[in-house]
């Protein structure tokens, strides 16, 4: 890593949408950097506030009453209080989007080749000829095949996969610096999931791009992310390189997501490095209870209700997010003794359920 | 009795395409399930897996007889479903109950969840003392993991992973034989996903049922199914014990879609993934003979004339292929070095 100013900046970023039902906190007080030609991946559930982080990034809760606090620097300028003339100059061309449901993102009335050359349009002084060139071109790169005439189809004419990959060639036709894409491949069948993934981590390289990856999908991150953060009821719970979240994950909702899915050995995760041949069905060890309403979030740290090693006095306090001992780029949120986590996971990964796991390591006397 | 419970032999389901308003001319078929034969046994758990529009919605639909084939039997305890009109129907589908993939559009907003649960009592006219029909509707509660005394609530008061143990509670209401599970938990977060996927287990060992199970993601069928039918564009290609057919997939199709799975092993990271090209083509005009030759590694010309048939494989799995994959090329394609 260089000391260098990364390429976005995100630094206490607080999101809060008021509603009849009272103010809703998706994105609370959270921070993350992206540096050129890495990915980083957010994971997280369903009102986990990862989409509205991102969507604020490029000022698009705006318009939607949001009360948005926190700095979001990108090359020196706080997007949080540019203006929005600016702010679209920005849009589309050095920071661009993929949104997740490319079927409601494109525009069902105007053909495939007008909305992206209107992209270019909107921020290059070309000609509607080179603009169209430059479509075809980046049709052709991201994988549909006869560009020259599938640019005059309408989206509803292209298949799921080619629509996705439409949608990517738009995000990218200005070459853009950064490229959230946001659940990119959820709503694809997984050959098709492949090569979209395959296609970004391509454009990526040629490009020097910085990827935001939005998804509840732990492959899919586990495949392109370099980094990962971990996000829960609207907080970082755990931020990491991509392979010390699979092999030294340290807060309990991390690991419960890792126990919850199973994997195509018909294994749960932690298992799976201890395979020994044969292949026997492991129950998954789901995460009690759902997830948290953000408008009244649980107390002190937002897990603890659905937590198996929780003490009276996590409910008190907000954890902080610290570094591990022996890893500063790896940092978590939890009051668990960080001894008493490695323990912890160490039993975990055996195999043991979370019960067996605290009477081993003994967890849950002091604390 | 026999050990099968349903008996699937060339299924086929076309839906027309027409145009006109009045005079209805037919242009085309949809051809969704083109000629598909496969048995469950009692108690196993079934799983279908292909992508979008392979069919395997199509199939559920016309196991619970949604939908009428256009040929073909389903026999069910040795009864053709298929020939079944009026009261036979109706008694025949107690034996068979099915599970939804969208816990918010398959329950009634506005019915309590214990009216919901106690419907298929009213249309079958069981249980009519009000008593005791509230009695067996809070112990079905109890059976899938839920409060019985939210019995008066609405389905809005719940989470979708609540939902789904009521849509399941409901199937489970008139004590079925057979359970037809249409990706029961693709709408659901990850970390209740799990909680589903355990239930489901847990009742079907605690209830001798017999599972068929839908789903498009291969992890979830792997945990779930003691045999596993892949589809693709309305046949199945390859089935068999999910033991041996993930460990060495024999047809390409199966190969191909096993190693596209993202895997939560970044140890595999920079590794080069063969990839399938191209999109599922269009079940309107399907290729010919072999459906899958136009977008096959292993094609030749055989494989657009002359279209293969399931056959029993050494390996442990059925296979419809000419050009079968190696355990070489299986190993090569990235799925792992098991076993």
């Amino acid at each position: 890593m260089s000391d260098e100013e990364p390429l976005l900046r995100v630094e206490d970023l607080v999101v809060d949408f008021p509603t009849e039902d009272g103010v809703v906190h998706a994105v609370d007080r959270i921070s993350y950097e992206v540096n050129p030609g890495r990915t980083l991946g957010i994971v997280g559930e369903s009102g986990s506030g990862k989409t509205v982080a991102s969507l604020t990034t490029l000022g698009l809760t705006r318009r939607q009453g949001a009360r948005i606090s926190g700095r979001i620097f990108f090359k020196g300028e706080d997007l949080v209080t540019l203006p929005e003339d600016r702010l679209r100059k920005i849009r589309g061309d050095e920071l661009a989007m993929v949104f997740q449901d490319p079927l409601s993102a494109l525009h069902p009335l105007y053909k495939v080749g007008v909305q992206l050359t209107e992209a270019v349009r909107a921020h290059r002084d070309v000609t509607k000829q080179q603009a169209r060139d430059r479509a075809i071109e980046m049709l052709g790169h991201v994988g549909i095949p006869d560009p020259a005439r599938r640019i005059d189809d309408f989206p509803h004419e292209f298949s799921g996969g080619m629509r996705q990959r439409a949608m990517i060639a738009m995000a990218l036709i200005n070459e853009p610096k950064v490229l959230i894409a946001d659940e990119p491949t959820t709503a694809l069948d997984v050959t098709v999931q492949a090569q979209i993934l395959a296609l970004m981590e391509r454009l990526q390289r040629e490009l020097d791009m910085a990827i935001v990856i939005i998804t509840h999908d732990l492959g899919v991150v586990a495949e392109v992310a370099d980094e990962i953060t971990v996000m829960y009821a609207g907080k970082i719970v755990e931020r990491a390189k991509a392979e010390r979240i699979f092999t030294a994950p340290e807060h309990p909702y991390t690991w419960g997501l890792l126990r919850s899915v199973p994997t195509v050995e018909g294994q749960t995760w932690g298992l799976m490095r201890e395979r020994s041949g044969t292949i026997e069905r492991k129950e998954l060890v789901p995460i009690q209870g759902s997830p948290p309403s953000l408008i009244n979030p649980p107390s002190g740290c937002h897990f603890h209700p659905r937590c198996p090693y929780f003490q009276p006095s996590h409910a008190e306090s907000e954890p902080p997010l610290e570094p591990v001992p022996d890893d500063p780029d790896h940092t978590v949120a939890c009051f668990v003794h960080s001894e008493q986590r490695r323990m912890l996971w160490a039993n975990l990964r055996q195999g043991a359920t979370p019960q067996e796991a605290i009477e081993t390591v003994g967890a849950g006397d002091g604390a | 009795m026999s050990d099968l419970l349903v008996e699937v032999r060339d299924l086929v389901k076309y839906f027309p395409i027409t145009r006109g308003i009045i005079f209805q001319k037919k242009i085309g078929a949809v051809k969704a399930v083109d000629g598909i034969s496969f048995d469950v046994k009692r108690g196993e758990t079934l799983g279908l897996v292909g992508e979008s529009g392979c069919g395997k919605s199509t199939t559920a639909r016309l196991l619970m007889r949604l939908l009428q084939p256009t040929s073909g039997e389903i026999r069910i305890d040795g009864r053709d479903i298929t020939k079944l009109h009026g009261a036979d129907m109706k008694a025949a589908r107690r034996e068979m109950q099915m599970i939804f993939q969208d816990p918010f559009s398959s329950l009634n907003p506005r019915k309590t969840i214990g009216s919901i649960i106690a419907e298929p009592y009213s249309i079958h006219g069981l249980l009519t003392g009000k008593n005791e029909r509230k009695r067996k509707v809070q112990e079905l509660m109890e059976t899938v993991g839920l409060n019985p005394e939210h019995f008066n609530r609405y389905p809005h008061e719940f989470s979708g992973g609540q939902r789904q143990r009521i849509g399941v509670a409901r199937a489970l209401a008139l004590e079925p034989a057979l359970l037809i599970a249409d990706e029961p938990v693709s709408a659901l977060d990850v970390s209740i996903q799990a909680q589903v996927l355990n239930l489901l287990r847990d009742l079907q060992s605690r209830l001798g049922l017999t599972l068929v199970f839908i789903a498009h993601d291969l992890s979830v069928v792997r945990h779930m199914c003691d045999r596993v039918a892949v589809m693709y564009l309305g046949k199945i290609v390859e089935v068999g014990p999910g033991s041996a057919l993930y460990e060495f997939p024999r047809h390409p199709y199966t190969g191909a879609l096993l190693a596209a799975v993202p895997v939560i092993d970044t140890s595999r990271r920079g590794r080069e993934r063969k990839l399938l090209s191209g999109d599922v083509p269009s079940p309107v005009n399907p290729p010919s003979a072999c459906r899958f030759h136009t977008r096959c590694p292993k094609a030749t010309d055989i494989c657009s004339e002359v279209e293969p048939q399931l056959e029993d494989l050494d390996s442990g799995t059925r296979a419809a292929c000419h050009h079968l994959l190696t355990h070489d090329e299986a190993m090569e394609l990235g799925v792992r070095g098991w076993g």
